[in-house]
C-alpha cells in the first residue's frame, strides 16, 4: 500500500529501523561524548515520533504493509506494521528517549570517558535491532534483527565497571546465541516445507500442513528460542547476573524493552504465523506455557524476596512479570492477550522506573542493596518516592498502571474458569509486596550505619530524576486514564486473533 | 536402512554436528572450548540450509541455454548472512573471553565463578 504513497511519509516504516542503524557507525566518528548523546537522542525522538505517527495510523485495525526496495512481497523483503507491532516500536523508541536523558550523567559517572561514544554505538545498534524486529514482516528479517540486538545486548552488559559484568555478558551471549540459533533453525525447517520466508504468505502456506512433522519440529524450535530470549522460566539463568552487572541506564533500557520484544516475537510466530488452532489446539501451548509460567511466576518471586542487591531483586521480579504475560498468552482469548499486551507495556513503565531510581542511587553512594539504602528514604526523597511508587504499580496497587494489566489478567482467567490460577496471581502479587516493602522498610526505617557515604548522600540531579519522575507519573496516569492504553491493547489483541477490535 | 542413511546423509552430518556443538558448550569448562562448540553448533544449523537448497542434478542459478534445472539459490544467500552473523558473534565472545582473562586471569569457567561467588559474599 505505501510503496505507491509518495515522499518520505510512505517511508516511515524503513526510517524507523535505518535512521538508528546509519546513526550508530556516525557515533563512532564524531567520537565527543556530549555530541554522541546528543546524536543518539535526537535519533531514539525522531524513531519515537515516527512509530507515533504509524500507530496513529494502524489504530482502525488496518495493515500498513512496505515493500523494502520496491521488491513486491513474498519476495522481497516486506515490513508490516498493525497495531501490535506499532504499540511495539512505540515502547521501544519511547523507552530509549527516556533512558538516554538519564543516561547522560549516569553513564559519565559509570565509565571511563573515552569509551562513552562506543556506549551509545552499542545503544543505538540495539535499538535497530529491536525496533526491525518490530516492524519486518519476513521470518529471517527478524532472526538477522535479533542476533543485531543480542550482540548490542551482550556488549552493553560488558560496559558495566565491574569484571563480573564480563562474565555475566559472556554467559548471557552463549545462551542468546542458542536461542537465536534455535530460532534459525525453526525458521530453516519453515522454509524447507513452504518455500516462503514473508509471514503473511507462511501463515496461509502452513494451513494444509498442520499434521507435518518438521512443521512441529519448527514450532519447538522458535518457542524454545524466543522462550530462551523471554526468559521463560527454566531459560532464565541468564538473566539476574546480566541484569546486576550491566551499567544503570543500559538496565533500565533492556529490561524495559528486550524481553518485551521478545515476547511480541513468540506472540507474532504462534498467532500470526502458525495460528491460533495449530498452536493451541494441535499443540497444546497454552498447558506447556501455563506450567512454566507459574513455577516461573513462583519462583522467581521468591528468589526475588530472597536478594539483598536491588537490581538483582528486579532482576528476578522482571522473570516473575514475564509469567504473568506468559499466562496471558496461554489464555489465548480476547482478555487475556489484552492483559498481556497491557502487561508488556506497563511493565516496561514500572521495570523502567525502578531500574532508573536504583541507577539514581548508585549516582550518589556507588552502592544499592538493602544495607546501603537504609534511611536513604530521607536525604533522596524524590528518588525513593518514585521507587515506592513504581513499586506499588509493580505490586499492582488500584489508581497504578500495574493495577489494570493484572485485573484484565484475572478477569480472563476467571472466564476460563481457572480459580486456582486466580489464586496464583494473588499470592504472587502478595509475594511482590514483600519484596518491595523491603526496600522501603529500609529507606525509610533504618538510620544509615555511621561513617558511610549514606549519611552525606544528596538527591540525585534533576536530569536524572526527570526521565525517572516522567515513567513515574505515567504509571500513574495509565493506572486513573485507562482507556487509552486499554484501547491500544485491544486493538492489537485484535490484530493477533484476527478479528475486528 | 543404507538407503535411509545415505539419502539424508547430509541430515545426518547436520544433526551431529549440532549435537557435538551443543556438548561442547554445555560440557567443556574452557572458554574458549565453548566458543569453538559455539561455532560448530551453527555451522550445522549453515549446512542444514545449504542442503534444503540442493536440487539433485541442479546447476549453478545462472540463467543459460542448455541448463534448465537449477538449485534454489535463496537459502545460500540467507546463510551468508548468518555467516556474518556467526562471525561477529565469535568476534565478541573472543573478545569477552579476552578481557575475562585479563581480569580474572583464568579461563576455566569454574575459577570465574568461584570469583565471583567470592566477590558476592
Amino acid at each position: 500500500m505505501s510503496a505507491t504513497a509518495s515522499g518520505l511519509a510512505g517511508h516511515l516504516p524503513a526510517l524507523q529501523v535505518v535512521a538508528p542503524l546509519l546513526a550508530a557507525p556516525a557515533c563512532i566518528l564524531l567520537h565527543d561524548a556530549r555530541r554522541v548523546w546528543w546524536l543518539a537522542f535526537g535519533v531514539s525522538a525522531a524513531a519515537l515520533a515516527i512509530a507515533l505517527a504509524l500507530l496513529s495510523r494502524v489504530m482502525g485495525g488496518e495493515v500498513l504493509s512496505y515493500a523494502l526496495g520496491g521488491w513486491a512481497p513474498p519476495w522481497g523483503i516486506e515490513y508490516r506494521v498493525d497495531a501490535l507491532n506499532a504499540l511495539v516500536m512505540v515502547l521501544v523508541s519511547g523507552i530509549s528517549v527516556v533512558t538516554l536523558v538519564f543516561a547522560r550523567e549516569s553513564v559519565a559517572r559509570e565509565m571511563a570517558a573515552e569509551r562513552i561514544y562506543l556506549f551509545y554505538t552499542a545503544w543505538l545498534l540495539c535499538l535497530t535491532g529491536l525496533l526491525g524486529m518490530a516492524a519486518t514482516g519476513d521470518a529471517f528479517n527478524v532472526f538477522v534483527f535479533l542476533e543485531i540486538s543480542s550482540l548490542a545486548t551482550y556488549t552493553l552488559v560488558a560496559f558495566g565497571n565491574d569484571r563480573r559484568a564480563l562474565a555475566a555478558a559472556f554467559r548471557y551471549l552463549v545462551m542468546g546465541t542458542i536461542g537465536g540459533t534455535f530460532i534459525l533453525i525453526g525458521i530453516g525447517l519453515l522454509y524447507g516445507v513452504t518455500g516462503t520466508l514473508n509471514m503473511a504468505d507462511l501463515a496461509v502456506r502452513l494451513e494444509p500442513l498442520r499434521d507435518n512433522p518438521a512443521v512441529r519440529a519448527a514450532f519447538a524450535f522458535i518457542i524454545a528460542g524466543a522462550g530462551l530470549k523471554v526468559a521463560m522460566f527454566p531459560l532464565h539463568a541468564w538473566l539476574p547476573s546480566a541484569y546486576a552487572y550491566a551499567p544503570s541506564a543500559a538496565t533500565a533500557f533492556i529490561a524495559a524493552t528486550s524481553t518485551k520484544v521478545a515476547v511480541y516475537i513468540m506472540l507474532r510466530f504462534t498467532f500470526t504465523i502458525f495460528g491460533v488452532e495449530f498452536s493451541f489446539d494441535t499443540l497444546a501451548l497454552a498447558k506447556a506455557l501455563m506450567v512454566f509460567a507459574v513455577i516461573g511466576v513462583f519462583a522467581a518471586s521468591m528468589a526475588a524476596i530472597m536478594q539483598r542487591e536491588l537490581k538483582r531483586m528486579f532482576a528476578w521480579s522482571s522473570i516473575a512479570q514475564v509469567g504473568y504475560m506468559l499466562i496471558g498468552i496461554a489464555a489465548a482469548n480476547m482478555d487475556g492477550l489484552t492483559a498481556s499486551m497491557a502487561h508488556l507495556f506497563n511493565h516496561a513503565l514500572m521495570k523502567g522506573a525502578l531500574f532508573l531510581a536504583i541507577g539514581c542511587v548508585i549516582y550518589r553512594t556507588g552502592a544499592a542493596n538493602l544495607d546501603s539504602v537504609a534511611g536513604l528514604g530521607w536525604r533522596m526523597p524524590w528518588t525513593f518516592s518514585a521507587l515506592a511508587l513504581a513499586g506499588l504499580s509493580l505490586v499492582g496497587v488500584p489508581f497504578t498502571a500495574g493495577f489494570i494489566s493484572k485485573w484484565y489478567l484475572l478477569l480472563s482467567v476467571l472466564a476460563n474458569g481457572w480459580w486456582l490460577l486466580a489464586a496464583v496471581l494473588v499470592v504472587t502479587s502478595l509475594m511482590a509486596v514483600v519484596y518491595v516493602g523491603k526496600v522501603v522498610e529500609s529507606a525509610w526505617f533504618r538510620t544509615p550505619a555511621p561513617g558511610t557515604i549514606a549519611e552525606q548522600a544528596r538527591e540525585a540531579p534533576v536530569m536524572m530524576l526527570a526521565p525517572l519522575w516522567a515513567l513515574t507519573l505515567a504509571n500513574l496516569w495509565f493506572g486513573i486514564e485507562t482507556t487509552v492504553p486499554v484501547t491500544v491493547a485491544r486493538t492489537a489483541a485484535a490484530a493477533l486473533l484476527g478479528l475486528a477490535p | 536402512m543404507i538407503d535411509a542413511i545415505a539419502g539424508g546423509f547430509n541430515y545426518w552430518v547436520v544433526v551431529g554436528l549440532i549435537m557435538i556443538g551443543l556438548y561442547m558448550v554445555a560440557g567443556s569448562a574452557n572458554l574458549v572450548k565453548k566458543v569453538i562448540g559455539l561455532s560448530v553448533f551453527q555451522s550445522g544449523v549453515f549446512i542444514l540450509f545449504i542442503t534444503m537448497g540442493k536440487v539433485s542434478g541442479g546447476s549453478a542459478p545462472i540463467a543459460s541455454g542448455t541448463v534448465s534445472v537449477y538449485s534454489n539459490p535463496l537459502p545460500h544467500v540467507l546463510i551468508l548472512t548468518a555467516i556474518v552473523v556467526g562471525v561477529a558473534t565469535t568476534a565478541v565472545a573472543l573478545a569477552l573471553v579476552v578481557r575475562i582473562h585479563e581480569s580474572y586471569g583464568s579461563l576455566e569457567e569454574g575459577d570465574v565463578t568461584g570469583a565471583d561467588r567470592e566477590q558476592d559474599r
